[in-house]
């Protein structure tokens, strides 16, 4: 029962892991992305689009490319929304906030639009299902099963569920011991210096928002391929993008802490469905739990206010070297 | 020998503003160059250009004699050229050895202890301390400026620019970096600085380069130089440099502070035990480094900060009350009839509404006057005409947003609108900070108007030349305390650099 709960959380815990990561690198050379949950979407809608489109080509999907197209398909899908949010932050100065927001909306909008045109067109109706595809994804450890409660818990995932850790424990490494991950910090904290220093701001902002969204994308991609085998619902991503953002905070922007927030997070998410009797409002109070222990979390810091838990200091700020 | 930095013809303009106007320069090696100028004549610019920060529109750089493009800063470290920026370009929640290697690109790969160890060498070598493993947000500015220096020298930089280094340290910490600077000049190296301070220029600098409006002005040689001819090199023509200074009279107590302790939000006492009387008559001079409470202290007798405990008794020179004036606000505090005026250091921010013209901002004051619903507009109209004409404001008409003025106009506005009240207490915080000498000495002559008028003025500045000339008594706080207040006739300006790093063991009282 216990290695069933905290199977279901990690399961649940791997779609924010990938997004608060992404959103972390993001953040860390300063840009704001609150389109991370439209990213998502869009992620997990163009895998969902590679995959069918792959088994619509050929007779017998083989596992190679079965996990090759649809990955590649949404590690585009979401590189070109983080681009768009790029140039529109980066290069024009939009208002980080006010962008991010549209392109949530925007992601959201695109997910359905085409999850649901494909759904209408080739599944008559249906429901839309990859399901070979989604079992590449979902192929684990042939030895797992014999591992009892270790092998339910930890070896009973898909492999994307370790691409996650493995992300964000190499995203940790990089921003505090390597020198790219000391200028991304800089670029985040105080732009300013980094560019006096001969950092090239303008790239590493790109990079870090391009593939801090390519990262939070595998997230939606984890979604629908593993978490939902392969099958598309409208809306039925949910609003686990904010939780993403949410957990970049309860994380302290550090995304070693956020593999373990991630659990927690999945944890507390499905909390609702092993209480018996539960109203449908109680449900509501239990889905708001996340985001009360952020609030806590928050509220912790603050009072603590030491300066290595704060969020970068030119978070959402643009920069612009000739500025007077 | 060729010239390490020289410049020719370097125009910049900022939309249809010249910064620069066909500047010429140049740097010897193993020199030590000021350039000097007022705020706004393009000193920083100029420089930025050659530190990579802008780029010039018109011109050509030669260092060592071959043309260079200097497109960022990066370029600018390949020709060993190093700038320390008056506002500090470093990141507060990194290391000193952080600091110092970002954005080196090293070959031999990432070895944050090796740095350590090569900055505290560099340390050494020159007579700095620095402890590479302290954070900057824990450091001291002149801490952090080490660091900025450190920095540069770790790039192996034969050109050092400094943008106004001793703005912000005392005058023994700038004593130390003189020294710093000479033996990096015996060194071979070229060090440009950036300065305003005529005594600075004439005791530091081999050479001084001179720029007015943008345009360069021409190059003595500091051995053939004094403040007289600097000056009218500086402003283009003669000015008057001596503050004028009368005996108060009859001065009375007219406010009477005593043991006010304060916490910021953060609960760290910013105010301890401070006591002192401001008399009608005379101006109190308020000496210390940045953050030593000077905001805290104006603020708390504003009516703006919430006080943990101490008094501030008000005498009324018209009924002869004593009023405490702690716990009220400013509304309340001129409500009970007293005149006090505030210039906060914060002008744009505290003290004027920089997208309000200036009519607008005069009725911040009076908004509340008249009893109809509509807004007396007569009345503020008239007044910022009389400031526009009294103070020779720049200005194209009194209708234009204040933040369009320069920041000696912005200033006159906010000081000619203080004491248009009449006030009996005037309080002004670094009120010429950021003014050309011209428009300094309008603001000095004004608080010595109000003190012939009668009122308590105090003045919270950070020259202590002028804190010197100004002033009849001077405060020193230093952490939030007072270290000692001194007469100004009497005291030096070393006296009042050591009362700022350390408390004086018995106060000594000028009276």
């Amino acid at each position: 029962m216990i290695a069933t709960i905290l199977n279901k959380a990690i399961a649940q815990g791997i779609p924010l892991l990938f997004g608060s990561t992404g959103e972390i690198l993001t953040e860390k050379s300063g840009n704001l992305n609150l389109g991370i949950p439209g990213i998502m979407y869009m992620g997990g809608s163009c895998g969902i689009i590679g995959a069918y489109l792959y088994e619509q080509m050929v007779e017998v999907p083989n596992a190679f490319w079965g996990i090759l197209i649809p990955l590649l398909a949404s590690l585009i899908g979401s590189t070109l929304a983080a681009l768009i949010y790029s140039f529109l932050t980066i290069t024009l100065r939009a208002n980080q906030n006010v962008t991010g927001l549209a392109l949530t909306t925007f992601g959201v909008g695109f997910g359905d639009f085409f999850g649901g045109s494909i759904t209408k067109i080739f599944a008559n109706g249906g429901t839309l299902s990859v399901k070979t595809t989604a079992d590449f994804f979902k192929t684990t450890l042939p030895f797992a099963d014999d591992l009892g409660w270790f092998g339910e818990i930890f070896l009973s995932h898909g492999f994307l569920a370790y691409v996650a850790v493995i992300i964000a424990l190499v995203a940790a490494w990089v921003l505090n011991h390597t020198r790219v991950g000391l200028h991304l910090r800089s670029v985040g904290e105080n732009p300013a210096t980094a560019d006096a220093a001969g950092i090239n701001v303008t790239k590493y902002k790109y990079l870090a928002t391009c593939i801090g969204g390519a990262i939070a994308g595998l997230g939606g991609l984890f979604f629908v391929m593993d978490y939902t085998g392969g099958s598309w619902t409208s809306g039925g991503f949910g609003d686990r993008g904010w939780f993403a953002i949410a957990l970049v905070i309860f994380a302290l922007w550090k995304p070693n802490v956020g593999i373990l927030g991630s659990f927690v997070f999945g944890g507390l998410y499905i909390a609702y469905t092993y209480i018996d009797g539960l109203s449908r409002s109680a449900v509501a109070i239990f889905n708001m739990l996340p985001y009360v222990v952020t609030i806590i979390v928050l509220i912790l810091t603050s009072v603590r206010n030491k300066k290595e838990n704060q969020p970068p200091a030119s978070l959402g700020l643009p920069y612009f070297r000739e500025e007077r | 020998m060729k010239p390490a930095i020289e410049l020719r013809n370097i125009t910049k303009t900022f939309g249809n503003v010249y910064a620069n106007r066909d500047v010429n320069l140049t740097v010897e090696k193993g020199e030590i160059l000021s350039i000097l100028g007022e705020n706004g004549s393009g000193k920083t610019t100029l420089m930025n250009m050659i530190s990579g920060i802008y780029f010039p529109d018109e011109g050509q750089i030669f260092i060592d004699g071959e043309e260079v493009v200097i497109r960022s800063p990066k370029d600018a470290f390949d020709y060993k050229i190093g700038m320390i920026h008056q506002h500090f370009k470093l990141v507060d929640v990194f290391t000193a050895a952080q600091n110092v290697i970002l954005g080196l690109e090293d070959k031999k790969g990432f070895n944050l202890k090796e740095a350590e160890k090569k900055v505290a060498e560099i340390g050494e070598k020159y007579g700095f301390i620095v402890d590479p493993k302290k954070k900057i947000y824990e450091m001291s500015v002149s801490e952090k400026q080490t660091v900025e220096i450190i920095r540069v020298l770790y790039r192996g930089a034969d050109i050092l620019i400094l943008d106004e280094p001793t703005a912000v340290l005392t005058p023994q910490e700038a004593q130390k970096l003189f020294a710093v600077l000479r033996r990096m000049r015996d060194d071979g190296k070229s060090i440009v600085i950036i300065t305003h301070k005529l005594h600075e220029v004439l005791s530091l600098s081999d050479r001084v380069s001179v720029l007015r409006k943008g345009e360069y002005v021409g190059t003595i040689k500091t051995s053939e130089a004094d403040e007289n001819i600097l000056t009218e090199m500086m402003v283009g023509k003669k000015v008057e440099l001596n503050i004028e200074r009368d005996e108060p009279q009859n001065p009375e107590d007219r406010l009477v502070v005593a043991g006010l302790n304060c916490k910021n939000r953060e609960g760290i006492e910013v105010l301890k035990n401070i006591s002192f009387t401001a008399k009608s008559g005379e101006i109190l001079g308020i000496a210390g480094i940045a953050g030593s409470g000077q905001r805290e202290l104006l603020e708390s007798i504003a009516g703006l900060q919430h006080l943990e405990n101490g008094e501030i008794l008000y005498n009324d020179p018209k009924t002869n009350k004593t009023e405490n004036l702690r716990d009220k606000t400013p509304m309340q505090i001129r409500d009970m009839g007293v005149r006090l005026s505030f210039v906060p250091e914060d002008r744009l921010g505290m003290g004027l509404v920089g997208n309000m013209d200036i009519v607008d901002n005069m009725m911040l004051r009076s908004y509340r006057k008249g009893k109809s619903v509509f807004l007396e507009r007569k009345a503020p109209k008239d007044l910022a005409e009389e400031i526009i004409k009294r103070l020779d404001v720049v200005t194209p008409s009194a209708s234009t947003p204040v933040r369009r003025l320069s920041g000696g106009n912005v200033q006159k506005i906010l000081v000619g609108r203080e004491i248009s009240s009449s006030p009996t207490v005037l309080m002004a915080a670094y009120p010429v900070r950021g003014l050309d000498i011209n428009s300094s000495y309008t603001i000095y002559n004004l608080l010595n108007e109000q003190k012939r008028r009668g009122a308590a003025v105090i003045f919270v500045g950070e020259d202590l030349d002028v804190l010197v000339e100004l002033c009849d008594r001077i405060m020193v706080l230093c952490g939030g305390s007072v270290s000692g207040i001194v007469d100004a006739r009497t005291t030096t300006k070393e006296e009042i650099g050591l009362m700022m790093t350390k408390k004086k063991e018995v106060q000594e009282d000028a009276n």
